[in-house]
């Protein structure tokens, strides 16, 4: 195990779960009434993973992401669920399960004590006291966000931002060892070490960005949260700072949970994709199953949504209607004002996750096309897709 | 720099634009009020005290420029005229023993307020949604809409007056000997305690509620719930992150009121009969002594100036931002 | 003047090109729209985010649309009114403003004593033939009150009217102009910004050759037009990329016509916002200069009770009811005119609300976790 863990092959040191989201439910609560954010979403995230998190603005997947790191504020609730998370384990000596992460260097594996039940492995961080979720953030789980110029303080250095996440968790690093260190992270990213005494207007749109990876990367955390970290960029900004973002995971073998809107984006970085909408999951499959037979109509309506370069021509039909207000959601699946497949139980039943083809366990859909029970003329096939899309654009282009 | 520049060459404008107003303004006047000062004085000062007089107000018949450069040079030489209330003292010595009482009450007061405001400010905003957060704003924004001077008669009346807690007028007790010695002092701050109270509780108000809210603002950011998401201490997150960047526009606000709460605070001087600037206008105004009007008008136009600029310098320290701008 | 901004306006800075952040521009921003309650946190992790529209996204040209001018202006108002009126603080900030107004028309109908009347009840205090009692020379001081406020606040008015006439002149004209007519007008306001108002009114004051509530009007405006002039200068320079401008350029629209009647009817809840607060700080201001001394003695208003109050020592001969009425009402007043702003502000920073969240009963019994958990 331990040589496993020296060896920085992380993916075979330990469980291959690392996180685990069990029902979770968000709810924001208003004057006006309350809404459900995030509706009884489970997704599981496995070690050195990239999981992308997809769909239309509103529908709950950038609150999913700060509700596991439990940074929503009021008026965000969170009314049930856990979040488990598999620390690294190893048992050491006297036989006691301690949580060690490896250090950029591949030195000795640190160990640090986080507050673990002997009988389990896994840790829910909605039940995390205060100090505990304080020395497991950033550490175990730090988060890159959509915007750098706002995320970063204005009035305070590059350098500095770097430097007091590492005071704050490694007390033990005296100054010059955390100038080397912050120094290390920044020729990392490829920004020049003198831009260590810079502030953040100081440095281009793609720096910024960058110096936000290098302070999420700075305590070697084991996932990453990305909220729609290029949404912001050019397009060639954007590819430079994907391929960043893919050659430090291959280096440093942390798992990622990818926020963004743009499928076309995650169906080349992501492994495994779920798909979003008002506030559930509809679909979740590894990339390359979504991408050659999506399942779920939202899903098929947003891979059409834009042209592909390369593969064969298809109609880009884009999705009629808008994402519903989450106050007045519609009743059962509620993708179903705006599904062209949709017939009676849609309204009435709400579809759960479940295997679409028993052959490819790995890939769920919610929907009830998929339900022999319901639907008993069977899952419809590709062409059928293409035309009641088409169909449906006719129709409200004609309306 | 350059921006410090820009703020120099500006504050060198509104010198040039204070010296000037105080120089045209009696000559502007309609009507003419120096010669009706004049021949009330008629015989009763002597001729060259007169003719200093004519001067100041320009009733000599030299041509406009000849007098402004004249006055110019005056001013080069701490030459305010004399003042018709203290005769034949010198503007400039009146105004010169009124100062460190007033820098002393105003400036003091304000800095307390100031400080204290803005830390609480910080506080409150920290713990919002708590009673004490919907309890103190409606309360603070009353009692800052009290004029300063009204506030100053009510406690004085009840504290001074009716409770006998703080003496009742002066800067200090008339029987001490001034100058550095421990009486003295005692009594000098026994006297500023209530003045100085009341400037604090009526601009405290305005500072703790422009913190709290910029800092309720500025705890929505990003980049504080970045530090929170870093897992650093609350403190640092509350003073390194957020506040580090609320303060900035309460900075600025703090110049620009900076001029509302001297002049409140030299109502309050009047209101006490505080041996300050405030009560020095008052006199010159009841005994229309203009030169003594005009010569305190300027020490506290430039005073606020200097004022004006040390908090633009601040500013830049703490931005960087602005040390950045484009020129 | 006797305190601090009663708005807790923060400055508009001096190179800002947009909007500054402050109460007026956030009313700005409300103009002409109905509020929908955000309900949820902001930066976009909001679940539902309905949007209040934006004095951008409603500014509209208002020639060659058919509809006149007033009827555009009194739309808006309205709009804006309703929007205000439902918030509490500032329901209440206006309905004491009403009241004193009423007062101030209507209420010297109705005391039929004489505030200048002296009778032989002198210096005493409040009893059932003189309500607040009377002063050293024997006169009503409820009567005073009464016609002070009319005094007070039509004078106020008065230099409230000047004051924002000439803040719409200078502030319009500079921003819709900029280049070099902008630095002169902008060099010039903020001079006369940072000036202090209350030594500089005393001077010319004390230069004018008649004493009266005119002589303090006018040299109230001198020294008070700048602040408006700032924030509006900063609203218009944002106005003036809109589209709706170019058209009417475009369209050959003598410029003068463009700034008072295409741009000003969109910045007129910015206007009408100001205007209250200008209203209220001007009678503040009147009442210090009036208690200094640079007022009419034979004029009643509040400002000259506390002068003749000082004068006569009513502090040191226990006679408070000379001088806490007229500051109490002042003092109200302010108040009044506090929590407008303290309801504009909350109105358009959400924010800023304290929300009553509704009782709730979550499926789980997990706790909402406040700021303070959250960083911990």
């Amino acid at each position: 195990m331990a040589e496993a863990l020296l060896n920085g092959n992380r993916a075979e040191a330990q469980t291959n779960t690392l996180l685990e989201v069990k029902h979770l439910s968000v709810d924001y609560l208003a004057a006006s009434g309350v809404v459900h954010a995030v509706n009884d979403v489970s997704i599981t995230l496995a070690r050195g993973e990239i999981l992308g998190l997809a769909g239309e603005s509103g529908c709950g997947k950038s609150t999913l992401a700060y509700a596991i790191a439990r940074l929503l504020r009021p008026p965000a609730l969170i009314t049930e669920g856990e979040v488990l998370y598999y620390p690294r384990t190893r048992v050491d000596e006297a036989g006691v399960q301690r949580v060690s992460t490896v250090s950029m260097h591949k030195r000795e594996p640190r160990v640090q004590n986080l507050d673990i039940d002997e009988a389990e492995e896994a840790v829910d961080i909605m039940k995390m006291g205060a100090a505990e979720l304080r020395a497991f953030r950033w550490t175990e789980l730090a988060i890159v966000f959509q915007s750098a110029m706002n995320a970063l303080n204005p009035v305070m250095k590059i350098g500095t931002q770097i430097m007091d996440v590492l005071q704050a968790h490694r007390p033990e690093m005296g100054p010059d060892a955390r100038r080397q260190r912050a120094l290390e992270l920044l020729r990392l990213v490829g920004i020049a070490p003198d831009r260590i005494n810079s502030y953040p207007h100081e440095l281009s749109g793609g720096m910024r960005q960058r110096a936000i990876i290098a302070i999420a990367l700075a305590l070697s955390p084991e996932i990453i949260i990305m909220d729609e970290p290029t949404t912001a960029l050019d397009v060639v900004m954007q590819r430079e700072i994907l391929i960043e973002i893919t050659r430090l995971r291959e280096q440093l073998g942390f798992s990622v949970i990818f926020i963004t809107h743009d499928l076309s984006l995650l169906l080349e970085l992501a492994d495994k994709i779920a798909i979003m909408y008002a506030g559930r999951i509809v679909e979740q499959g590894s990339s390359f199953d979504l991408y050659d037979h999506p399942r779920h109509p939202y899903s098929y309506g947003l891979l059409h949504s834009f042209p592909t370069i390369r593969g064969p021509r298809r109609n880009v039909t884009g999705i009629p209607g808008s994402p519903p207000d989450l106050r007045a959601v519609p009743t059962g699946c509620a993708f179903n004002p705006r599904c062209p497949f949709a017939f009676a139980p849609c309204t009435g039943t709400l579809p759960t996750l479940s295997v679409a083809d028993p052959e490819i366990s790995e890939q769920l859909v919610a929907c009830h096309l998929y339900n022999p029970e319901l639907h008993p003329a069977g899952a419809p096939v590709e062409e059928e897709f293409a035309e009641r899309y088409a169909s449906l654009s006719e129709r409200s282009k004609a309306s | 720099m350059r921006h410090l520049l820009r703020r120099i060459g500006f504050y060198l404008v509104a010198v040039w634009a204070s010296i000037t107003l105080n120089f045209l303004i009696p000559r502007l006047a309609p009507g003419n009020p120096a010669e009706a000062l004049i021949a009330r004085f008629q015989g009763r000062i002597r001729p060259e005290a007169l003719h200093s007089l004519e001067i100041e107000f320009g009733i000599t018949n030299q041509n406009l420029w000849v007098q402004y450069v004249q006055y110019l040079n005056n001013l080069a030489h701490g030459n305010l005229g004399l003042s018709i209330t203290y005769f034949p003292t010198p503007v400039t010595t009146v105004i010169l023993q009124d100062i460190p009482w007033t820098l002393a009450l105003i400036g003091l007061a304000t800095i307390i307020s100031f400080v204290l405001g803005t830390l609480l400010g910080i506080f409150l905003a920290w713990r919002r949604g708590t009673t004490l957060d919907s309890a103190i704003p409606p309360i603070l924004t009353f009692l800052s809409a009290i004029p300063y001077f009204w506030l100053a008669l009510i406690s004085l009346y009840v504290l001074a007056y009716t409770l006998n807690l703080f003496p009742l007028n002066g800067g200090y007790d008339i029987s001490v000997t001034p100058g550095l010695n421990i009486n003295f002092i005692i009594s000098a701050v026994q006297h500023g305690l209530l003045p100085a109270l009341t400037i604090v509780v009526s601009s405290i108000a305005g500072w703790l509620l422009g913190m709290r809210n910029t800092m309720i603002t500025t705890l929505s950011e990003d980049y504080v719930l970045m530090a929170e998401a870093k897992g650093l201490a609350e403190r640092r997150v509350m003073f390194n992150y957020a506040a580090r960047n609320a303060i900035l526009p309460n900075i600025t606000g703090f110049a620009i009121n900076l001029g509302f709460v001297v002049g409140g605070s030299l109502l309050v001087e009047i209101v006490f009969s505080y041996p300050g600037v405030g009560f020095a206008l008052l006199q010159a105004v009841q005994n229309s002594d203009y030169a003594l009007m005009q010569g305190l008008f300027l020490f506290i136009a430039l005073a606020v100036l200097a004022a004006n600029f040390l908090a633009d310098i601040v500013n830049a320290a703490l931005d960087p931002r602005i040390r950045q701008e484009r020129g | 003047m006797s305190q601090i901004d009663p708005l807790n306006r923060p400055v508009p800075s001096q190179d800002e090109d947009g909007p500054p952040d402050n109460t007026l521009n956030q009313v700005a921003e409300l103009e002409g729209t109905h509020i929908i309650e955000v309900s949820a946190d902001t930066n976009g992790r909001a679940a539902v985010n309905t949007p209040i529209s934006l004095a951008g996204n409603s500014a509209t040209p208002i020639s060659g649309t058919g509809t006149p001018v007033t009827t555009m202006i009194a739309g808006r108002l309205s709009g804006f009114w309703q929007a205000a009126t439902r918030n509490r603080k500032v329901a209440f900030g206006l309905s004491v403003i009403a009241f004193f107004m009423l007062v101030a028309i209507f209420g010297p109908m109705f005391v039929h004593t004489d505030p200048n009347a002296f009778s032989q009840d002198l210096l005493s205090p409040p009893s059932a033939s003189h309500w607040l009692g009377t002063t050293q020379t024997g006169q009503d001081v409820f009567a005073q009150v009464i016609y002070g406020a009319r005094t007070s606040i039509f004078w106020g008015f008065l230099t409230g009217i000047l004051v924002t006439i000439i803040s719409i002149v200078i502030g319009l004209c500079a921003g819709y102009f900029g280049g070099i007519i902008d630095d002169i007008l902008s060099l010039f306001i903020n001079v006369f910004l940072v000036l202090p108002a209350l030594p500089l009114a005393i001077v010319l004051a004390a230069y004018f050759p008649f004493k009266g509530p005119l002589t303090v009007a006018i040299v109230i405006t001198m020294t008070s037009w700048a602040y408006g002039s700032r924030v509006l200068r900063a609203q218009t320079m944002s106005m003036r990329r809109r589209d709706f401008v170019d058209a009417a350029r475009a369209s050959g629209e003598r410029t003068l016509r463009i700034i008072f009647f295409e741009i000003l009817p969109n910045e007129i809840s910015v206007v009408a916002a100001g205007f209250v607060g200008t209203v209220l700080y001007v009678i503040i201001f009147e009442a210090s200069l009036e208690f200094i001394g640079l007022g009419s003695p034979t004029v009643v208003s509040w400002g000259s009770m506390f002068y003749w109050a000082q004068n006569n020592d009513a502090l040191l001969l226990g006679a408070w009811w000379w001088f806490v009425p007229p500051g109490l009402c002042i003092a109200v007043l302010g108040a009044a005119l506090a929590f407008i702003n303290f309801g504009i502000d909350e109105m358009a920073n959400p924010r800023l609300r304290t929300e009553r969240r509704p009782k709730v009963k979550a499926p789980s019994t997990r706790k909402a976790l406040t700021t303070k958990e959250a960083v911990a």
